[in-house]
């Protein structure tokens, strides 16, 4: 990646911010993009990116404008956070009349008034199992968001966060490290926007970490319809102490190559993940589903559900691994995935793994691909419901289940309508 | 109405209908009788636009109109309608949606203005008390984990509201309780009109007493070999299949 090698850490920082920006820089550069040797991006070739030059940043990004529409989502009228291009734009956000316990605070900003507390994940030693992009993304990242959730405090609205890929003229990328982090007891559901206008291109490469104290319980759900020049890459590290609770959803149906790998890890005991997602992808859409769940702690639970559609040239990828850990005894885990395939050029590789080191445990793991059911569609357009509409209702349909959980039910209707204007072109 | 000629159609390479010659005109109720495997459900699906069913000679005209030319979904808005033999489940879709989704994708292809949700809860339920139908099952995904009888019933509930003017009924009898024969008969005699016309498939004469054909027709081995009126029927119950091949031997090569 030419930009990469060109770019700069974001400088100015504390001298340790920097220190450890250049090291994560050397690291890259020693180690490149992740290949299609490593493991987790068998099926993913990020190719494409090495012959694309993307700025390391939109200078603009503070000024550009946002039409309001864009923003908007049904079920989402609460807190809400913006970035454009990868830069925090408060002028869009709704950040004011917080409820008490719950701080928010762009990460561009904590750098610059109190870094000393961001020094344990600014400047952490990388782990083993950072690929090159988590690494680039510690040189690089210039925003990001930090959300804390006091102790006892339950959010009642959910917290609305929205990446904007605007045109900028020429292709851009940005980096963006999140940091969320509910107490003891704290509830919070976040909703994850992903929007663009048909633009430039942009790359995106995103990295979080999650961390859920006893007794926490997160709502996420995941709107991912960026433009179709995007590269959307994000990790996310999520910990569950004893208790804890991760109700996780995703609707990915934007970008030309949207990837997410989501590790969680029950670290306490009886710690509870659930997982439901699905894509929807056609033209020469590339999406991969990467789900890596731990168990460590006694009695956890993860349970996840997902469907693939694709159409014309797209190409999916599901990757669902457990792995449980010695000492979690009484652990069960599951993992289901069933996908859809619209056209004879489309692929989707899925790949349920499981690992087990531990007693007593309960693990299930099934996958699927198929296609619509011939006989289903001649009878729908027995009755005159046309072809496209016949192949629209059963896509929508084989999803369903992905999306019946989402919160509130405004949101879910949304994503529901969503689905079903996405529906890859038809073929005979 | 409905003018078939001289059709051969194939299934999986396999010629099953050889010159099949039959005409329904408005009003008119056939009945076409026949053994197992002689093509009948094959002819209902042909007429339908199964995908796979290759027509490779003669022709079917609907109200003057080529009707193998047009695609399932046209034949379905310009008034033909299928009760399976077999229907199929559609996990995830709900039996209420779909109906409201046939039917306006029918209005809106023929120019009609489209239901609302209130208008079409109205003909529903309407529908539902004339037909006996358990509303239950209209909140169910298309006839998931219905039994048998229900499925069937459920074809003749969707007749009652798409309203067609074509109805083909696959053994829409075979696995009804003697209650819901005759509450599937009565939908079959109300929608009958000088407009309508039905083409009945049976293997029973029980259903004919209760819809009384105008038309009694034997198919077998892929031709129309005998035509009558409603005392067919009632010699075929009497004599078996045999009886025709014995008696006609000459017009069933025709
Ligand atoms: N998809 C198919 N592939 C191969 N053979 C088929 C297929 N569909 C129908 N056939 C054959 O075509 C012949 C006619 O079948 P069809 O279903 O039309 O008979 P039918 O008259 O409706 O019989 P029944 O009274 O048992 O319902 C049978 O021999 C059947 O096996
Ligand atoms: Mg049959």
């Amino acid at each position: 990646m030419q930009a990469a090698a060109a770019a700069r850490p974001p400088g100015c920082g504390p001298a340790w911010l920097d220190d450890a920006r250049h090291q994560a820089l050397r690291a890259f550069m020693e180690r490149g993009l992740p290949d299609t040797r490593e493991e987790l991006w068998k099926y993913t070739a990020l190719r494409a990116l090495q012959q694309q030059a993307y700025a390391p940043c939109d200078e603009d990004a503070a000024s550009r404008s946002v039409a309001d529409d864009l923003l908007r989502l049904d079920g989402c009228a609460g807190p809400r956070a913006v970035f454009v291009n990868g830069t925090f734009r408060v002028d869009l956000s709704r950040l004011d009349n917080l409820p008490e316990g719950l701080t928010l605070q762009p990460l561009s900003e904590a750098m610059q008034r109190q870094s000393e507390p961001l020094r344990f994940l600014l400047a952490a030693r990388a782990d083993e199992d950072e690929d090159g992009l988590t690494l680039l993304n510690r040189a690089l990242a210039a925003d990001g968001l930090i959300v804390r959730v006091a102790d006892g405090v339950r959010a009642s609205q959910p917290l609305h966060v929205v990446h904007v890929g605007a045109s900028a003229g020429s292709a851009v990328g940005w980096h963006l490290r999140d940091l969320i982090e509910l107490g003891e007891g704290a509830s919070l559901a976040v909703v994850e926007h992903h929007v663009g206008d048909d633009a430039s291109g942009h790359l995106a490469n995103l990295v979080r970490g999650v961390t859920l104290r006893a007794n926490a319980h997160l709502d996420w759900t995941v709107v991912q319809r960026a433009s179709r020049n995007t590269t959307l890459l994000r990790r996310t590290d999520c910990v569950l102490h004893d208790h804890a609770e991760l109700d996780f959803h995703a609707l990915e149906l934007g970008g030309k190559l949207a990837r997410h790998e989501l590790r969680v890890d029950l670290a306490g005991a009886r710690a509870r993940f659930a997982s439901r997602g699905a894509f929807v992808l056609d033209g020469r859409q590339h999406a991969d589903s990467e789900v890596l769940v731990t168990h460590r702690g006694r009695d956890t639970l993860s349970d996840s559900l997902w469907r693939g559609v694709a159409g014309d040239r797209a190409r999916g990828v599901v990757h669902g691994r457990i792995l449980v850990q010695p000492g979690a005894d009484g652990s069960d885990g599951g993992f289901y995935n069933k996908n859809l395939l619209l056209s004879p050029t489309a692929e989707i590789d899925t790949r349920p793994a499981l690992e087990i080191y531990a007693d007593e445990v309960k693990a299930n793991h099934g996958a699927t691909v198929g296609q619509l059911d011939e006989n289903v569609l001649f009878y729908l357009r027995s009755r005159g419901i046309p072809l496209d509409t016949a192949r629209r209702m059963l896509v929508r349909a084989f999803c369903a289940v992905t999306l019946d959980g989402i919160q509130p039910a405004s949101l879910r209707e949304f994503c529901e309508t969503l689905l079903a204007e996405q529906l890859p072109e038809t073929e005979a | 109405m409905l003018k078939i000629e001289n059709l051969h159609a194939r299934v999986a390479g396999k010629e099953i209908l050889k010159g099949l010659s039959l005409e329904a005109k408005s009003g008119e109720v056939h009945a076409i009788m026949g053994p197992n495997g002689a093509g009948k459900s094959t002819l209902g699906n042909v007429l339908a636009g199964r995908p796979g069913y290759e027509v490779t000679q003669g022709t079917v005209t609907f109200d003057g109109n080529n009707l193998l030319e047009m695609e399932p979904e046209v034949r379905a808005a310009a008034g033909l309608f299928l009760a399976f033999q077999y229907p199929v489940e559609i996990p995830g879709v709900n039996n209420t949606y779909f109906l409201r989704a046939a039917l306006n994708a029918q209005r809106k292809a023929r120019g009609a203005e489209e239901l609302d949700s209130m208008q079409f809860l109205k003909l529903v339920r309407e529908r539902v008390k004339e037909m006996g139908m358990t509303p239950d099952l209209l909140n169910r995904a298309v006839n998931e984990g219905f039994s048998g009888g229900e499925k069937k019933r459920n074809e003749v509930f969707q007749m009652a509201v798409l309203e067609p003017r074509l109805a083909i009924l696959d053994e829409t009898d075979s696995g009804l309780d003697i209650d819901a024969l005759k509450q599937v008969a009565e939908g079959v005699n109300r929608l009958r009109s000088p407009e309508r016309s039905f083409l009945v498939i049976t293997h029973y004469q029980r259903l004919l007493d209760y819809i009384v054909p105008d038309f009694v027709h034997v198919l077998a081995d892929g031709c129309i070999v005998e035509s009558g009126d409603a005392t067919l029927a009632k010699e075929l119950e009497a004599h078996g299949y045999a009886w025709v091949r014995d008696r006609t031997p000459a017009e069933a090569q025709a």
